[in-house]
């Protein structure tokens, strides 16, 4: 058996965060909304009615393609893509042909430490369909159809097939998935359905023919795409080793079952009979709203990595963990605005490991959170003057992170300022060597660890609230001294 | 005040014009109850011979007359406030059941208006009812209406042709003043042509088609049947103009288009299409249109020859471009949201049966004729091309409007044909259109007028104009009419008192 090489291609939905949906008035943000609660006669399709083109969602389908590296024409239209199912209710999808918006670009993405590139074939601009629910109603099996998607902005973008594992399928897709996040063009909510994947996967013989490929529809996790490829690289190989070829088809995921599923074979593919959109004019845009749109993108993931390794000296590690959501290296900046005295590397630290770990933990992005930049900076400021200790920070954080109470509040209520008065703390200590006479015997007989079970004992009997930095001063103080 | 008051019941109302109903409405001598129980009582009487009307609608009309009424009595009228008027039942009316005469819509009531109808309604128009039509449009006698046919007035055996012919017969038999149909490749021009009405086709984006349930999307357009050219003017003005709902809607001042109506003909150059003079054309037919050409010179017209060589085929290039809009337009029909279900084992079955008995024959022709033009590897020889002819077919009345003010031609190669004749050969009814579907196919603007008779029925002028240049048909249409005493003939309808 001859050597083969796996040939991945990504084709990449994204609903856009628009107002409305692409070609009607209605709201685009439909999730957790009552079944076809946002849909008129434009996106049910009802006899008579005619598209009109959302604006934003053109202008953030180019800011795309720009951000993607893509050439973008000027002139571009809409073709009808002709197929009967029960979630598209005019019987034709409104999608881009032959004319994308963007076209032959690129991304960048990480993989092992290295940095690998990705071609991007094209990304157009189309309408998301209905979803068909099927289910039983008083004992009867039936299938449903809520068009509350129906007519939502979609952005589809195809890859080149230039992956070549299923991990560098998934880190792209993680770094496409951060680009449209930066943009501000998607929620990059995959849970939400917010952005999916088809994937197409081939394994490539050495001789430089093309494998036979296969595409499995519907990815909505980076696991799954990781997964589903493997898996499917798996199944093509043995496939091969048993000498039987590949068919090419669409598969579709179980993710219960972690097996691909052939759903459709070649020959009963669709022909989707595509032609232009009659009820839309051409999309005609000037060559100066294509230059307005590129300079006025936002600052994207890589531009941010080098600019916070830059501005304040963090490390490359921390800088990649900052800016992979794009929340994270926002609430660290907000930090840092509403408190200029702390220092950047601390901060860093501290919303990297603490403020990430409690945003896993509960499962929720920072920003639903109810902390904010503004109290968690005033956090830090209690750390950095010693009013409290760090152990009692990161509780104060868990508090902050549930409730959204500044942190002053919290320290006051359970009590969690550090004693840091001078005579306090020399009281304390003179009492503990008073009632240890041994242990003050043991230490000055040259006793190992005995200073430290001394201050472990002076912290308890503050209830741990005495700083350890300044008892340990006075303890060695004192110690010393009375020799 | 003079009032009419008794002689209403003597007083033939049934041909009256929108600006004379408007004349009486505006002084007080007839209101648009009395007006609109006129209509409505014609309509009882006449429409049973005539077919002309899927759904009266008589409560509407009467609370809309009663509304107008009011309206007048503020002195707020407008030209077309209190005046009955139908509607092609292809317009979207909310809550009033809307079936393009098909079957698969037999009991779809739509929630929303037109943007014509909404025009309409706030110009204070009084709704008759919605007429009778070739199923989704597609015809041209209205015998593929899937809830029987309509009888031409001038000989009920004959068809008023179509798709637009139930809204022509109402006018015709004066059910209606006026009323609005849809024009495709002739469906307004060629029923008015066989109905001694007039028609007029607006340049495809002058009326807004928001709400007109698609045929074929670029080339469908929105226009009046009336029995005057100053009254086509008139509702012209009320529907035309931009509309944010259609993307395709010119965005382009709506002139007054009765302005120019009396300017007259003098030093106009009008040309006549050698290729439209082909033996196809009824010699009864040809002799009309002859005559209307001298009459034109007559009135100080300067009469030229044209070429338009890319006529025959615009005819083919008809047949690819619609048949394929219309498969796509007609996909939604499929038994889920909302018209007709027919039940299956599964979905695909239950969109078979429905389908199956939802469209009738004409309908199934066409969409399979789509579906084939539009398949993979018959793209580029049937829809791209077709296209591309498209282009050329524009091109040569861009070529003619260089030389000429407007065109005169026939408007149906032949008078109303006799019920049944030609639905057993689709090709022989296709030929019906061939002197209107070129100007669909450019996408610009002609009128239908009454010409004079041919073995006693009527036949049709055609004056084809620039893209958005209608007050210049209008204006030539008018000047015939002036001249003629065609539009004043009554079609002989028997109907029992």
């Amino acid at each position: 058996m001859s050597e083969v090489s796996p040939v991945i291609g990504l084709e990449v939905h994204a609903q856009l965060l628009t107002r409305s949906k692409m070609f009607c008035g209605c709201a685009a943000k439909y999730f957790d909304a009552p079944p076809n609660s946002h849909v008129c006669a434009i996106c049910a399709g009802m006899p008579g009615s005619l598209p009109v083109i959302n604006r934003t969602a053109v202008h953030y389908t180019v800011s795309t393609a720009l951000a993607l590296n893509c050439t973008v024409e000027t002139e571009s239209k809409f073709d009808r893509k002709n197929y009967s199912y029960p979630d598209i209710p005019k019987g034709y999808q409104i999608s881009q042909y032959d004319m994308p918006i963007g076209r032959n670009g690129w991304l960048d993405y990480r993989l092992d430490g290295q940095t690998l590139r990705c071609g991007i074939t094209r990304v157009h601009l189309e309408e998301d369909t209905g979803k068909s629910l099927h289910t039983t109603v008083d004992g009867r099996e039936v299938s449903l159809v809520d068009y509350n998607r129906s007519g939502v902005p979609l952005m589809e973008i195809v890859t080149e097939p230039q992956l070549s594992s299923p991990g560098a399928a998934r880190q792209f897709f993680e770094a496409l998935r951060q680009l449209l996040v930066y943009l501000g063009v998607s929620d990059g909510k995959l849970q939400e359905g917010s952005m999916r994947a088809d994937v197409n996967v081939s394994l490539a013989p050495a001789n430089g023919a093309p494998g036979t490929k296969v595409e499995i529809k519907n990815l909505n996790s980076f696991r799954s795409v990781e997964r589903a490829l493997a898996f499917e690289l798996e199944r093509q190989r043995e496939s091969l080793a048993n000498g039987k070829p590949i068919v090419q088809e669409t598969r579709g995921w179980s993710e219960e079952r972690g097996i691909t599923i052939s759903q459709r074979t070649k020959e009963y593919a669709h022909d989707y009979r595509y032609f232009p959109e009659p009820d839309l004019p051409p999309l005609i845009m000037t060559r100066a709203l294509v230059d307005e749109l590129e300079a006025s993108l936002p600052e994207l993931p890589a531009q941010r990595l080098d600019r916070l390794q830059n501005e304040y000296a963090l490390s490359t590690y921390t800088a990649r963990v900052l800016t992979g959501e794009k929340e994270l290296s926002e609430f660290f900046e907000e930090v840092l605005r509403t408190a200029p005295e702390l220092q950047p590397v601390t901060v860093a630290n501290w919303v990297t490991g603490d403020l990430v770990r409690l945003s896993k933990d509960s499962a929720r992005p920072v920003s639903e959170s109810r902390i904010s930049p503004a109290s968690f900076g005033r956090l830090l400021l209690l750390v950095q003057s010693n009013a409290i200790s760090g152990t009692a920070a990161k509780q104060v954080l868990e508090a902050m992170f549930e409730t959204g109470e500044d942190p002053h509040v919290i320290v006051n209520r359970q009590d969690l300022g550090q004693i840091v008065e001078p005579t306090a703390l020399k009281a304390l200590v003179e009492r503990v060597l008073d009632e240890n006479p041994e242990m003050v015997a043991d230490y000055r007989r040259g006793k190992i660890n005995v200073d430290k079970a001394l201050m472990g004992k002076i912290i308890a009997s503050s209830k741990g609230k005495a700083s350890p930095q300044l008892v340990t001063e006075i303890l060695q103080r004192k110690l010393a001294s009375d020799i | 005040m003079a009032r009419l008051g008794k002689n209403l019941t003597t007083m033939d109302l049934s041909y009256i014009s929108i600006s004379d109903s408007a004349n009486l409405l505006a002084g007080r001598e007839l209101s648009s109850l009395e007006l609109t129980r006129y209509a409505l009582e014609r309509i009882e009487r006449v429409d049973p011979h005539v077919g002309a009307f899927l759904l009266p609608t008589p409560e509407v009309a009467l609370q809309q007359a009663a509304a107008a009424d009011e309206r007048l009595a503020r002195g707020l009228g407008g030209p077309l406030t209190g005046i009955p008027m139908a509607l092609k039942d292809i317009l979207s009316t909310d809550g009033i059941r809307t079936t393009c005469g098909s079957r698969i819509l037999a009991d779809y009531v739509p929630k929303y208006d037109a943007t014509v109808v909404e025009r309409l309604r706030a110009a204070g128009a009084v709704l008759l009812g919605k007429t009778n039509m070739d199923e989704f449009a597609m015809g041209s006698s209205t015998e593929n209406s899937a809830f029987g046919p309509v009888h031409n007035p001038w000989d009920l055996t004959r068809v008023p042709g179509g798709s637009s012919g139930g809204s022509a017969a109402a006018v015709a038999a004066g059910e209606t003043i006026y009323a609005l149909g849809t024009d495709t490749g002739g469906s307004i021009r060629q029923p008015a042509a066989l109905t001694g009405t007039v028609g007029l086709k607006p340049t495809y984006g002058r009326v807004s088609r928001y709400g007109l349930v698609a045929f074929a999307s670029s080339l469908d357009q929105i226009g009046p049947l009336t029995r005057s050219v100053e009254d086509a003017a008139i509702v012209l003005g009320a529907i035309a103009g931009y509309d944010p709902r259609d993307s395709t809607a010119l965005d382009a001042p709506v002139p007054d288009y009765t302005a120019a109506l009396s300017a007259g003909v003098r030093e106009l150059r009008l040309g006549v299409p050698r290729e439209y003079l082909s033996e196809g054309l009824a010699p009864g037919v040809r002799d009309v249109f002859m005559q209307a050409c001298r009459l034109y010179q007559d009135l100080g017209a300067k009469i030229d020859e044209v070429s338009l060589p890319y006529t025959e085929y615009a005819l083919s290039t008809y047949y690819i471009i619609s048949p394929a809009e219309a498969m796509a337009n007609l996909a939604r029909y499929d038994g889920v949201r909302y018209g007709l279900t027919v039940e299956g084992e599964d979905v695909w079955q239950m969109y078979a049966h429905t389908r199956d008995q939802g469209f009738g024959k004409e309908v199934k022709r066409r969409i399979l004729l789509g579906t084939y033009a539009l398949s993979s590897g018959y793209y580029d020889a049937y829809y791209l091309k077709a296209q591309r002819v498209r282009t050329l077919v524009r091109r040569d009345f861009e070529a003619a409007f260089e030389r000429v003010d407007a065109i005169l031609a026939p408007t149906s190669p032949t008078v109303a044909f006799r019920l049944g004749e030609r639905v057993s050969n689709p090709l022989e009814m296709y030929l019906s259109d061939v002197y209107t579907v070129p100007i669909n196919i450019a996408g610009i603007c002609a009128i239908s007028i009454p010409g004079g008779f041919s073995e006693d029925l009527p036949v049709g002028v055609q004056i084809v104009g620039k893209p958005l240049d209608e007050p210049a048909i209008l204006r030539i249409a008018a000047a015939f009419e002036r001249a003629t005493p065609f539009h004043r003939q009554r079609p002989p309808l028997q109907v029992p008192v």
